[in-house]
């Protein structure tokens, strides 16, 4: 009795903590394999540990160079995103204006779509006006759907914005340049930084959009893809298992930093 | 299509006389801020879903051409061909979408309420797996659920697979390659889409309010039925709509963990787009799972947003 009535009250954290095994587990994997040397072309059952993909990660043709073209992508595209949302969020939350609603909506609908609907039309776009898939057809597709997101994560941050603050670096006799610089961008920061890692995620790691737009280009995600079907090189979880890695120290750092910035002002 | 000629408008470019501007800054400020942003969104998200339509009623071959024929025929012989693909997809994605709301709840309230100190790590954990790409951990699927491998062999031994089989969502003793497989890797896939929009509405709900439901004598389920849950609807709603409507048209888990008797109808839009270079039918299917989603999304919203719920 006392094992149910303690099993009662943890249920919750059980329940959780079984969760968050669930979602771990494939990293789990995915790092164990990457010390695994397969004796076919698939790397699906363990054979024996090994550091060689380690120490080569790009041994295989064409993956490093997957990976810097979808490096070098989600860079662009974050920028690009970021730019323009961080503009769209500002006249959304600042300004009333004619056919705002119908904004709200053109911004929601590409998220509120699959995937695979906005892909299938852009192509038939591109296909339509002759274009070369490529670098260029990509970059298009991922900073449209990167654009909706960094709106939403900025918007969130600019609405519990205190007016006041501006009025007051106006009152100082700041002007709109130097209040825009000085106080509103260092506030909305935050806001502008979450959505342009989101940004740079969604694009790094978009796999449908650019398997119709890409035509012969091949990003990261595609060559996991192809891999898949032809075999896949160990190589590919050790950069899996390095991006899992870079993203948790990442994340920490930033967390690190905002706690002591906190410390700071108190 | 209601949506269409919204999307068809032309960007807002004359300046338009405020009733109530909050700011006296140039009234030009808000459409030189939309412009650019919007235009993209017309061009290359409202343009193509106009030509995409007009692709799905032209007729024609590729070699001698497709002309606008009006054609509407296709979208039946696309629906009547493929509507096994179409239920399947609305059933896994419904299941998944199930089974991340069951999975994830308890999750974001361990997050929300339980985790103390450690919620910034749990927190990290949820989001670290979305830097890793996604179709390197479906793929560690294959090799979880493998055939000789540790899953298989326990539920074989629990004798799981045997009503799982008789239930038609596996088939013999294999778990890869069947309809369980694909549901698992599409609710894996998700999960955080689930949890996160859970968390944030969870983390806002005052703890004082439990508190007060505990005054009162309910009990902790009582509780959670009647203040926590509710409370928790918003994020409930939108974590179910980020988990369905990418499930539904997803084909990579169907392709990578299913065979060809669990395709989604992300796989034939796939194949007619890309390999078979059917592009009306393609166009077509892809405009019916747009138009089905929009109605089920629009259903949905309607019921969960009025006092039914309570």
């Amino acid at each position: 009795m006392a094992f149910l009535n303690w099993l009662k009250r943890r249920l919750v954290v059980i329940a959780g903590l079984l969760t968050l095994g669930y979602l771990l587990l494939p990293n789990v994997v995915v790092t164990v394999f990457s010390f695994n040397q397969p004796k076919g072309r698939f790397n699906y059952e363990w054979q024996e540990f090994s550091t060689a993909s380690w120490t080569d990660p790009c041994g295989v043709a064409d993956l490093c160079g997957s990976l810097a073209l979808s490096l070098q992508l989600a860079a662009w595209a974050t920028l690009g995103a970021t730019v323009l949302g961080t503009m769209i969020a500002f006249a959304l939350v600042r300004y009333r204006f004619r056919a705002r609603g119908a904004v709200n909506s053109l911004i929601f609908l590409p998220m509120a779509m699959p995937e695979v609907v906005m892909a299938a039309s852009l192509l038939t776009l591109f296909l339509n006006l002759g274009a070369q898939l490529g670098f260029w057809t990509i970059l298009i597709a991922h900073i449209m759907f990167c654009l909706s997101f960094v709106v939403v994560a900025v918007k969130a941050r600019v609405m519990s914005m205190d007016p006041k603050l501006e009025e007051a670096a106006r009152d100082l006799y700041a002007g709109p340049v130097q209040t825009f610089v000085r106080v509103t961008l260092p506030i909305a920061a935050p806001g502008i930084a979450a959505g342009a890692l989101l940004a740079f995620a969604l694009s790094f790691d978009d796999f449908i959009i650019t398997n119709f737009n890409a035509g012969s280009t091949v990003t990261f995600p595609m060559f996991v893809w192809g891999s898949a079907q032809r075999g896949t090189p160990v190589q590919i979880n050790v950069i899996g298992t390095a991006m899992f890695l870079i993203a948790v120290l990442f994340v920490m750092a930033g967390m690190v930093i905002g706690n002591r910035r906190k410390k700071q002002k108190a | 299509m209601p949506t269409l000629t919204e999307a068809e408008a032309p960007p807002p470019l004359a300046p338009v006389p405020t009733a109530k501007p909050p700011r006296k800054r140039g009234r030009w400020t808000p459409y030189l801020l939309l412009v650019p942003g919007l235009v993209w969104l017309l061009v290359f998200f409202a343009m193509p879903l106009v030509y995409q339509a007009s692709t799905s009623v032209q007729t024609g071959s590729l070699e001698e051409g497709y002309r606008v024929t009006w054609h509407f025929a296709t979208y039946w012989d696309a629906l009547s061909e493929y509507h096994p693909q179409f239920l399947r997809s609305v059933l896994y994605a419904g299941s998944a979408t199930i089974l991340c709301l069951l999975l994830g709840y308890p999750l974001a309230y361990l997050i929300a309420f339980r985790a103390g100190r450690w919620r910034n790590l749990i927190l990290i954990l949820v989001i670290a797996p979305f830097f890793t790409s996604f179709l390197i951990r479906t793929l560690a699927w294959k090799t979880i659920l493998s055939d000789s491998g540790p899953v298989v062999g326990a539920l074989n031994a629990l004798h799981v697979l045997d009503v799982t089989s008789w239930l038609g969502l596996t088939a013999g003793d294999r778990v890869l390659a069947t309809p369980l497989a694909v549901v698992c890797g599409l609710t894996y896939n998700f999960l955080p889409f689930m949890i996160l929009p859970l968390y944030t509405s969870l983390e806002r709900i005052d703890g004082r309010l439990h508190e007060a439901a505990g005054d009162l004598y309910a009990k902790p389920f009582t509780t959670f039925r009647k203040v926590t849950f509710p409370l928790s609807m918003p994020g409930v709603v939108s974590g179910t709509l980020l988990t369905f409507i990418p499930a539904s048209g997803d084909y990579v888990n169907a392709e990578l963990l299913g065979s060809t008797n669990t395709q989604m109808i992300g796989n034939v839009i796939q194949s007619q787009f890309l390999r078979i270079l059917d592009y009306p039918t393609a166009a077509a299917l892809s405009f019916i799972l747009m138009a089905a989603i929009l109605l089920m999304v629009t259903v949905y919203i309607r019921k969960s947003g009025t006092e039914d719920l309570v």
